[in-house]
């Protein structure tokens, strides 16, 4: 990458290395003197934040599974040991535990942004779908590890969504016994689940690391969504953004810090303080909050498609629930070839901007609707929001670049910041 | 890397396109055929315990039996075992509940099944009991464990269980009626081993 | 000022994602929060110690009987402000199964302030079959595993005494309590005005007993209260100022560009 443009530096110890393992060149060349359009907000703060919240979660990590006994007569007590005995053991799990919140709030407005600055669109699309990849390792990350400390919560909702695969035509009962090593959620499938939830953050990590390559390779998008035409357009990485990243990380960390410090019970349920049972299946069984969404589509499913005319069912409600759910995430696989808008920015696409504050909407709205129980008018909002979710993607997408009239864009970057864009 | 970068400013994924001549002898090509193969081969037989040893181990598919004494269990009354991890809902049914069971029609049923066929093997020295309803007490939708055999549980419209996640509801014979489940409650193996004990597994 | 776009935006969503209602509710009536509130609650809340005192005393002398607190020592005690040889004296009061000693027999033995709290009933299906079928749960995080909290709590001890209303039945061995999801509770009521002589003169009416023992169940679930309090402060300072100090280095640098 970095080779045959060393940097001098004046420290012999660094020179000598960089002469043997260029490092610091590529370092600097990646990070210090990295041109950066120039017209950043703070939006893109939160690709910077995702990357402290990773590091942060597998430091605190590391530090729990010191005490954490993966079993499920201790697991729940080795956590409660953890909060009473272990010293600043409850200040180390409450990080970890509302970190994982944290994530998904800061993943979750990267994704928005890039959804509404067209992030995307050529030459990033690689760079999406690498970030798809990383959502979806987060998830299944986020899901087993709140499995771990084995209360009512942490058991039934392994035990629902690992259900989901029966839905598999022939094999998924199959799958289903595979995937908890027995014939119900038990020691197997724990100690599996913390082997995963500790070894899953590290591809993360690899996977974050090709992201950041693959951005490196095509340059920042900005909020203005046109190329950089000259090096009037950008600032080196160091110490604009840098600086610039750190302060948006101060601000972030008070919120973070108001959470874990005053609110650390807030975003969880209280079923989860009461230890794991078998034989009592919860009230309401509800999954944290970043699955929520996923969860309302889930269930949005609530008819059997027959063959016509005969009784033999074709999709079950459950089959269909489990497709549409998997499908809503992986349509953004697809995101790059649906929108083939060439503006990149929301700025210039007046049509798209409303229907993405649509989007935002229903998908609040469906983070809302799993929330509450599958009866009466939430269900029938349900319905609504998912089918919307899928005309979003699939019809409104496609169809806005025929019937939008787009905003003419600005000469360049720079040009646009004189003007006080 | 073969191929030098020909122009910045080339957009086109020109250097992605192979254009090696081939001029190998066949015969190296079938050695780095065969050579692929046993790698490829190698690899899915080292793949295959790996994934195997997934599978329950033999400790939990000595799944033990559970005899259960019914004697205690009086009409209109249920009773929850333990079986493979899961619980198992065996229920002394009054008369009215087999004749409510057996008069649905099996065109309202989503997994049409008789109930006679459902207590089949209640039975013990060639006289059935359809009074004993066994089955596994754990939802067929995601897996929770329906309401239903306290008194005090809801039994749903149709007299048997109530799952409280996503309000599957089963009738007096355990037959999904209503709600997200896809199948009936499932029947376990079990057989009576005199006319007040029975077998599970 | 005008909050910019992207700004508004970030804020939309969080407070849209903080702002989900809370789940369904049961039947039960929403829990009632005392008039004079909770001393623990608030960005700068502590536990009232002689509260805390009377709680321990109300659990040791009543809900000890059926409740367990399985994840407490007696040595915890001392954080209830108890001296070293309180608690000392507080744990040798019970017998606790050690063994096997040489002979390879269990023994009794005095507690120890090392040593867990005693539990009623040796394991749950003794406590169901002392209760009738009720398991009293335990109650190391009973605050914190309810909705509602130490309300919740606080309603369930004080709610009982109520007629109930016609077209509810009571069944049998059960306890009418419009706070409990199902208006039915097995327990029955356990605290009576008088049921425990404080030493200090506190008088010991039902909602003040309930008060503390919520209180001490309070503190039972969340140890790390006050010092998660303090320190949050701390910190809030120190990121403030570090925020501001970030803030006048981005404006710094970025004062060069135009």
């Amino acid at each position: 990458m970095a080779q045959g443009e060393r940097v001098n530096f004046k420290n012999p110890v660094i020179c000598w290395i960089d002469e043997r393992l260029p490092l610091f060149s590529m370092m600097h060349k990646e990070y210090a003197a990295f041109p950066t359009p120039k017209n950043f907000n703070y939006l893109w703060n939160f690709g910077a934040l995702s990357l402290f919240m990773l590091v942060t979660m597998i430091v605190t990590g590391v530090f729990l599974a010191m005490y954490y006994t993966p079993s499920t007569d201790h697991a729940f007590n080795s956590v409660e040991r953890i909060m009473r005995d272990v010293n600043w053991g409850w200040l180390i799990r409450y990080i970890h535990m509302n970190g994982a919140s944290m994530f998904f709030i800061v993943v979750y407005v990267h994704i928005f942004r890039g959804m509404y600055y067209g992030s995307y669109k050529y030459p990033r699309e690689l760079l999406w779908i690498l970030g798809v990849i990383i959502l979806l390792l987060m998830m299944a990350t986020a899901f087993m590890g709140y499995v771990l400390p084995w209360g009512q919560m942490s058991f039934w909702g392994a035990t629902v969504i690992t259900n989901l695969f029966s839905a598999i035509p022939l094999v998924g009962n199959k799958i289903v016994t595979w995937l908890w090593g027995g014939f119900s959620v038990d020691n197997p499938t724990l100690n599996r689940f913390y082997a995963l939830h500790y070894l899953l953050p590290f591809v993360i990590f690899g996977v974050s690391f090709l992201h950041v390559a693959a951005l490196h390779i095509s340059g920042s998008n900005n909020p203005l969504g046109i190329d950089v035409k000259s090096p009037k357009d950008t600032v080196p990485f160091h110490p604009y953004y840098t600086a610039k990243d750190c302060f948006g990380l101060t601000i972030f960390l008070i919120f973070f810090a108001v959470i874990i410090f005053f609110l650390p019970n807030y975003l969880g349920d209280p079923d989860n303080y009461i230890p794991a049972n078998p034989m009592v299946t919860p009230t309401h069984i509800v999954p944290e909050w970043y699955f929520l969404p996923f969860y309302a589509i889930l269930r949005s499913f609530t008819i059997d498609i027959h063959i016509p005319f005969t009784h033999v069912v074709l999709i079950s409600s459950k089959l269909g629930g489990v497709i549409l759910m998997f499908g809503a995430v992986l349509l953004m696989f697809f995101l790059p070839w649906l929108d083939r808008s060439p503006v990149r920015s929301a700025v210039f696409r007046p049509l798209y901007r409303k229907f993405f504050w649509i989007f935002v909407a229903t998908s609040i709205t469906l983070g809302w609707v799993g929330s509450r129980p599958p009866e009466g008018l939430p269900v029938i909002i349900g319905q609504i929001a998912t089918a919307y979710y899928f005309v979003h993607f699939l019809i409104i997408l496609p169809m806005l670049p025929k019937y939008e009239k787009t905003l003419p864009l600005p000469n360049s970057i720079s040009e646009a910041v004189l003007k006080g864009r | 890397m073969a191929h030098p970068p020909s122009s910045t400013s080339d957009q086109t994924c020109g250097h992605c396109q192979q254009g090696d001549e081939e001029n190998d002898s066949s015969r190296r090509d079938f050695l780095t055929l065969a050579a692929g193969a046993m790698a490829g081969v190698g690899t899915i037989v080292t793949a295959y315990p790996l994934i195997q040893s997934m599978n329950p181990a033999a400790d939990v598919l000595a799944m033990a039996t559970t005899e259960v004494d019914l004697s205690a269990v009086k009409e209109g009354q249920s009773l929850t075992v333990v079986w493979r991890g899961k619980p198992v809902f065996i229920r002394n049914r009054t008369q009215a509940e087999i004749d409510e069971a057996r008069a649905v029609p099996m065109n309202d049923l989503k997994d049409p099944q008789t109930d006679q066929a459902r207590v089949a093997n209640s039975k013990f020295g060639g006289k059935d009991l359809p009074e004993w309803l066994v089955m596994v007490g754990v939802c067929t939708h995601l897996g929770c464990v329906p309401l239903g055999q306290k008194p005090t549980d809801p039994h749903g419209e149709f007299d048997g269980w109530f799952c409280p996640c996503h309000g599957s509801q089963y009738d007096s014979s355990g037959r999904i009626r209503k709600g997200p489940a896809p199948k009936n409650l499932e029947i376990p193996p079990y057989q009576f081993t005199d006319a007040t004990h029975i077998k599970i597994g | 000022m005008k909050i910019s776009r992207p700004l508004f935006c970030l804020l939309f969503l969080i407070i849209g994602f903080s702002t989900l209602p809370a789940h369904a509710d049961e039947n039960a009536l929403a829990p009632k929060t005392p008039v004079a509130g909770w001393p623990e609650d608030g960005a700068l809340g502590t536990y009232d110690r002689a509260s805390l005192q009377r709680g321990f005393q109300v659990y040791k002398q009543v809900c000890s009987a059926c409740h367990s607190l399985k994840l407490l020592a007696y040595r915890d005690l001392t954080e209830l402000g108890f001296s070293d040889a309180e608690v000392k004296a507080i744990a040798a009061q019970v017998q606790v199964t050690d063994g096997p000693n040489d002979q390879g027999e269990m023994f009794q033995r005095p507690g120890r302030p090392s040593d867990n709290f005693i539990m009623p009933f040796p394991n749950d299906q003794a406590a169901r079959a002392a209760n009738g079928g009720a398991l009293p749960p335990d109650l190391s995080l009973i605050i914190k595993a309810r909705k509602g909290h130490e309300d919740y709590v606080y309603s369930i001890l004080t709610g009982f005494g109520q007629t109930p209303p016609a077209d509810e039945k009571i069944a049998s061995g059960m306890n009418y309590n419009p706070y409990f999801a199902g208006h039915q509770i097995a327990m029955p009521p356990p605290l009576t005005d008088g049921a425990v002589t404080y030493a200090d003169g506190t008088q010991a009416s039902v909602e003040q007993e309930a008060r503390d023992v919520v209180q001490f169940l309070s503190w039972a679930s969340e140890p790390s209260l006050e010092v998660r309090h303090q320190t949050g402060i701390k910190v809030l300072l120190f990121l403030a100022v570090f925020a501001g100090i970030m803030y006048g280095v981005k404006r710094k640098v970025w004062e060069k560009l135009y």
